[in-house]
């Protein structure tokens, strides 16, 4: 019974020192999500070879905490300096920021943190009761269903996120590519090794993502540091009115609604339903002529909607082991590092520690709530550290980390190598999630198809041969070539991308971080 | 014209500095050049002066009378440096900041703007700690 497990998870949960965990990963990640460019994929993988040391629950805990509180410190910047953290927060700063600027600024960081709070809430409420049912559902998945999920995966984050289908596909490939560098696990040969010894294990995920976000963005922004600074505005004001309070529920319900499911499918996170949510809120609302000038409901939706999505996105990484965000991808390898294996078993066979997490997804969420408000100042005081100093401390973070997990100096090397090409990734728009999950997913979904292919003695008629594929398969088909095909017919499509670009400034470009 | 420099952080220390340059200005028939820089290399610069902080600097200066010109320099320079560029860029003849009471220890750690501007900057330095006695 799901309750009673539950109820158990939150016994692990509260206990002192796991609760002190999931303060610091609270603490840690609105801090990462108050600073544009620093997002919590980030600092999970910077922290992943510091909780190897850690029980797996503490550890994934606070990782947990890191996660949500990236949601809630996104919205921060988003509202007062209108430059998002997240990429999720890039509507809250439409709406927002003009709310600050018109002195309501209380009141929309209160919308936003109460709407994070109520949808995060039920959202997590909605992951627990779904999980069981998915688990249920996906024991019955073959070796070639979980390749078709694994395919429609790739391709809907790869053509979500990011500028252009093309380059989210091309990052993809590019992570597909660096998970099958080292022994293939069947017939023992070396694969793409170059004879260095040491690759022979494969480049560790920890090495490859805190390259391609750490050294990638410091790179980045050394390369172009912003002269000048931003008008952080005065978060004065009233607290919410009634009327607000009036006006904000029914969009941060509404915002749950699209922020949980389109979370759980693999999407992309949480830029598409924030998006939705906002595009709603401005068509329902009984205030137009606020839209653009500062509406509660556009703060209010789609910070609801992030939250809810956060969660969503938890579904099929702890029932499938399909992590379609690059956060989730990195607690992916968090698990595997722990030598657990998610995917449908994980329920059965690593119970208390999941039931464990989402009861600290309950407390992180409440701890968010009460930290937020009163401590906005300490945030916006967090972007006065001078970026060099900033990314000084990332790099040496980064480079001590990934020499950590294998104390080997060639680590240090593949880190500036894929460094480096995190930072053209990033100069030319190249969406690094898909790379992340590629990477994660990749040997996953390999060993997958090679287990079907053996089973059906090489026929490939066999990946087609449920139902479940077969929908599933054309499903991810279809992600790929409606867009191509309404690009045709509708011309070119209107992204929360550009709609950012039309209507505010921003640091976050297309960064996932979700 | 001769030229006064000021140099401008928005603080008690800095509106002291402001007074006495726009008084010395006034004095000495002067041009009052207002510089208020940053090194632009955080996000966020309290004391890089935009919006209402600015726009409240032009109307008092406006209301003084005297010729003046705000410069905000931003060239990931520190403000030693900054403020010896404009000096010697107008010839000023007097540059006017706020000093403030550091501790050792402070000073050793974070180093002293003041410090750097009285060692490097080549014209005559007028150190303010508090308004001038109104005249």
């Amino acid at each position: 019974m799901a309750l009673d497990d539950l109820l158990a998870g939150f016994g692990d949960a509260l206990t002192p020192g796991n609760l002190l965990f999931a303060l610091l990963g609270v603490l840690l990640g609105t801090a990462v999500g108050v600073l544009p460019g620093i997002g919590p994929a980030m600092t999970v993988a910077l922290l992943l070879p510091a909780t190897y040391v850690l029980e797996p629950t503490s550890a994934l805990i606070m990782f947990a905490g890191i996660y949500y509180g990236g949601m809630y410190g996104g919205s921060t910047t988003s509202i007062l300096l209108n430059t998002p953290g997240e990429s999720s927060s890039i509507m809250t700063a439409l709406e927002g920021n003009k709310m600050a600027k018109a002195g309501r600024g209380s009141a929309a960081l209160a919308t936003a943190a109460i709407g994070s709070f109520v949808a995060g809430t039920i959202a997590t409420l909605l992951l627990a009761l779904v999980a069981p049912t998915v688990v249920d559902l996906a024991i019955g998945v073959t070796a070639a269903d979980y390749f078709a999920l694994a395919v429609i995966a790739f391709v809907a984050v790869a053509t979500v996120l990011g500028s252009s289908p093309l380059r989210g596909l091309a990052s993809l490939c590019l992570g597909l590519y660096l998970g099958l560098v080292g022994t293939d696990v069947l017939t023992g040969q070396e694969r793409f090794t170059l004879g260095i010894p040491q690759l022979s294990d494969g480049i560790d995920v920890v090495v490859v993502a805190v390259a391609l976000f750490a050294v990638g963005e410091s790179l980045y922004v050394a390369s172009r540091l912003r002269r000048g600074s931003v008008q952080v505005i005065d978060h004065k004001g009233n607290w919410m009115t009634r009327e607000d309070f009036r006006r904000s529920w029914k969009p941060w319900l509404r915002g749950t609604a699209y922020g949980f499911p389109l979370g759980a499918l693999p999407a992309g996170g949480a830029e598409i339903p924030t998006f939705l949510s906002y595009a709603t809120e401005r068509k329902l609302t009984k205030h137009p002529d606020e839209f653009g000038k500062g509406a509660i409901e556009g703060v209010a939706g789609p910070e609801a909607a992030n939250n809810a999505a956060a969660a969503g996105v938890l579904v099929p990484l702890l029932t499938l082991g399909i992590p379609t965000s690059a956060t989730a991808a990195i607690i992916l390898a968090a698990f595997q590092g722990y030598g657990i294996q998610p995917g449908p078993t994980l329920l059965t066979t690593e119970g208390p520690l999941v039931w464990a997490l989402i009861a600290s997804l309950f407390i992180g969420n409440a701890m968010l709530l009460v930290l937020n408000l009163p401590l906005v100042g300490v945030w916006v005081r967090l972007l006065r550290i001078p970026r060099p100093y900033l990314y000084a401390g990332i790099l040496a973070f980064a480079s001590l980390g990934s020499f950590a997990v294998n104390a080997d100096p060639l680590d240090l090397v593949l880190l500036m190598v894929l460094g480096l090409l995190g930072f053209v990734m990033r100069r030319y728009g190249w969406p690094v999630a898909p790379a992340v999950i590629g990477l994660i997913l990749g040997p996953i979904a390999e060993t997958n198809l090679r287990r079907a292919l053996a089973i059906s003695d090489g026929d490939l008629g066999v990946l087609v041969d449920t139902w479940f594929s077969r929908i599933v398969l054309l499903l991810a088909l279809l992600v790929v070539v409606v867009p191509i095909v309404l690009r045709l017919v509708r011309g070119p499509r209107t992204t929360p991308a550009e709609l950012q670009h039309a209507d505010a400034k921003t640091d976050a470009g297309d960064r996932s971080t979700l | 014209m001769a030229v006064v420099v000021v140099g401008l952080v928005p603080n008690a220390r800095g509106q002291a500095a402001l007074e006495h340059g726009l008084r010395e200005s006034r004095q000495r028939g002067a041009r009052l050049v207002v510089v208020n820089s940053s090194r632009g290399d955080a996000l966020v610069d309290e004391d890089f002066l935009q919006g209402d902080g600015l726009r409240r600097l032009h109307e008092e200066l406006a209301a003084s009378g005297v010729p003046f010109q705000v410069r905000q320099p931003v060239h990931g320079r520190d403000v030693a440096e900054e403020l010896a560029a404009v000096v010697a860029e107008t010839s000023a003849e007097l540059l006017v900041i706020g000093v403030r009471r550091r501790t050792p220890v402070g000073k050793l750690l974070m180093g002293s703007a003041a410090q750097r501007i009285l060692l490097e900057v080549d014209c005559p330095i007028l150190a303010v700690k508090s308004p001038p006695p109104a005249s």
